[in-house]
């Protein structure tokens, strides 16, 4: 199944008196939308769960081993399991967490919008959008930057001895949600 | 030979031809091994017959055939190249060099040429595909070859729970053998302390003679002491379980239970499901479950006891009706069938003077190690932040590669880097662990290499 993108999502005004409205649902406001959700439940999870049940509450902590250690995934690793568990029926749309300054080297960027989004979103904090084609298919891609959320996002990356940099502080962009929608 | 007769000979034997191979296809049921296009992997040949479990006409093999029977271990080794993850579109041009969202794309059957462990098909090297950088990124790994990188001790690409760097920094120096060995004990199902039941005995048997429907038998027809002797010294009836439980099974007719002679695995099923799926899973069970005849042992291609060869494999060909005898079932039947020289080596090796000194009492209950203790190991899984301990009945499930062993069996009782070593040393592992490894798997080294002041051992 394709998602198909400028399809028309028609609004019947039925009782309005006026005629049926359309309005169409671009690429760039189907990903906004969805980047909405995303960094919404992210945040939800690294303030009210983590950081609450971990360093406030003291209950259980998160860990990168968080089945053998019997613990809470970590946010960046809940928000991978969601992204590798939507790839089995989104029909397409797919989402993804990188960071020029990876921990594991598999999540940094590959392709040129990617390295290109990532970049812009490191320097200037902004979001991008660029059309992109990948094994023969047509993508809409969309780049956002990924802050970090609290002194637990930072206080992790810069303690891991596979972090490439370790002097990240709050509010500071540690990498990127790249989200990819198909278009025909 | 003139003309005709030519063309009449030649058409008796494109007839006959082609009806000794059509049949195969017309003929439900019909042997099909005639057709196979190359020898099946040791992991399949049991279902070769059995097209259809893998084939779909006209489509090939695709990927769902395949997770019929894997999925389940997949997901519990949680596996680390899912399709999903290899569906990203960030990794199309990885998916172009070799597409391993597709089984079939490393495990090509029918291929015996090319058939590695665990039945791969690529060139050992093929992690170099996608991690061509691995030697920068990681140091440590400079100057090894990737055909080396699924060693014994190194790297799984489905199941590297026993082998991640995190699993392994926690395991550094750990004894071989750990300071107080011993498998978890089991709950009521095999040692009969069900919650709420009694003791029975034969005053308690249930089995209504004469019973109207199913196979009922006659009242003194024959003499069924030995099997009730059987069935009380059993968990079953020290579970409060007697005779009906297994006999008496649900009749689609008419909707009554009536009594079965022979009940077969299907009454077993009701009470141990989980088991049953496990076996299901297993060679044991592979080919019953993909609808063929119940394995024997004249089937198998491992070396196999002669006087065994007819034996068909259901829950009482290891656990004996009545007495279900755990011990029984844990050394004894594999040893009745499995002619191999592990297998041979058993009986003298440490393992099994562990296992007779705990039958004699003179060890405490799960210190002996039988067959069973690592092939069919005991698993422990959380259940409302409980220890829920069953007995794992796919015997395959931790066969290969050999090191899944690591977290099912070996780690029960022996110190992580002694148990890879031995894993690697094949003579070692033919001779059933008698003496000690010859091998040596850097593995742990390099994990400690890269600890905080590396090298330096506590």
């Amino acid at each position: 199944m394709r998602i198909r993108i400028a399809l028309a999502v028609v609004l019947s005004l039925a009782g309005c008196g006026k005629p049926a409205a359309t309005r169409a649902i671009t690429p760039q406001k189907m990903a906004d939308a969805l980047y909405a959700v995303l960094a919404a439940d992210r945040a939800v999870y690294a303030h009210e769960v983590v950081e609450r049940l971990q360093d406030q509450e003291g209950v259980i902590r998160a860990s990168e081993h968080y089945k053998d250690d019997r613990a809470l995934p970590l946010p960046a690793q809940m928000f991978r399991l969601g992204a590798e568990a939507a790839r089995r029926t989104s029909g397409g749309v797919t989402y993804s967490l990188l960071s020029p300054w990876p921990i594991n080297t598999q999540n940094a960027p590959r392709t040129e919008v990617e390295k290109a989004g990532l970049r812009r979103a490191a320097e200037t904090g902004q979001s991008s959008y660029a059309p992109e084609s990948l094994g023969g298919e047509r993508y809409f891609t969309a780049v956002y930057p990924d802050k970090a959320v609290s002194e637990a996002c930072a206080a992790c990356h810069n303690a891991h001895r596979d972090s490439p940099r370790h002097d990240f502080k709050v509010g500071d962009v540690m990498g990127g949600v790249v989200i990819r929608i198909p278009v025909e | 030979m003139g003309a005709r007769t030519g063309i009449l000979v030649s058409s008796i034997l494109a007839a006959a031809v082609g009806g000794y191979y059509g049949a195969a296809f017309a003929v439900p049921g019909a042997d099909r091994r005639d057709l196979l296009p190359g020898r099946t992997t040791r992991g399949h040949y049991l279902i070769e017959s059995a097209c259809g479990a893998c084939h779909t006409p006209f489509h090939g093999v695709s990927s769902d055939a395949c997770l019929r029977c894997h999925e389940a271990a997949l997901t519990a080794a949680e596996d680390s190249h899912p399709p999903s993850k290899l569906s990203d579109p960030r990794n199309a041009d990885r998916v172009a060099g070799l597409d391993a969202r597709a089984c079939v794309a490393c495990h090509r059957e029918h291929a015996p040429d090319r058939a590695r462990a665990g039945g791969v098909t690529l060139p050992a090297d093929f992690c170099a595909a996608c991690h061509q950088d691995i030697a920068r990124e990681r140091p440590s790994h400079q100057g090894f070859a990737f055909a080396g990188c699924a060693t014994t001790g190194c790297h799984r690409y489905h199941d590297n729970r026993g082998l991640y760097e995190g699993f392994l920094a926690r395991h550094l120096h750990e004894p071989e053998v750990l300071a107080s060995p011993h498998v978890p004990p089991l709950a009521h199902a095999s040692n009969g302390k069900r919650p709420g039941s009694r003791p029975l005995d034969r005053s308690d048997r249930d089995d209504p003679p004469g019973q109207a429907g199913g196979d009922a038998r006659t009242p003194g027809a024959r003499d069924d002491g030995a099997l009730v002797r059987a069935w009380e010294g059993s968990a079953h009836a020290r579970g409060g379980v007697s005779c009906a439980a297994c006999h008496g099974l649900p009749d689609a007719a008419t909707g009554m239970t009536i009594w079965k002679e022979h009940p077969g695995g299907a009454s077993c099923g009701r009470c141990h499901a989980l088991e049953q799926e496990g076996f299901a899973h297993g060679a044991h069970g592979a080919r019953t479950a993909a609808g063929l005849s119940p394995l024997t042992p004249a089937m198998a291609r491992l070396p196999m006891r002669l006087e065994a060869r007819g034996t068909s494999l259901g829950c009482d060909a290891c656990h004996a009706a009545h007495a279900y005898d755990t011990r029984r079932a844990a050394v004894e039947a594999c040893l009745g069938c499995h002619d191999d020289a592990h297998s041979r080596a058993y009986r003298a090796s440490r393992h099994a003077l562990l296992w007779e000194r705990e039958l004699a009492g003179a060890a405490p209950p799960g210190t002996g190690v039988s067959c069973a203790t690592c092939h069919l190991p005991r698993r422990v899984s959380r259940v409302r932040g409980a220890d829920v301990v069953r007995v794992e009945h796919d015997q395959s499930a931790d066969l290969r590669p050999r090191d899944k062993m690591l977290r099912g069996s070996c780690l029960t009782c022996h110190g992580l880097g002694f148990a890879i070593d031995s894993l690697a040393d094949d003579a070692l592992v033919e001779r059933n662990f008698n003496g000690r490894p010859s091998a040596h798997v850097g593995s742990l080294d390099m994990v400690e290499r890269r600890l905080p002041g590396g090298g330096t051992k506590p």
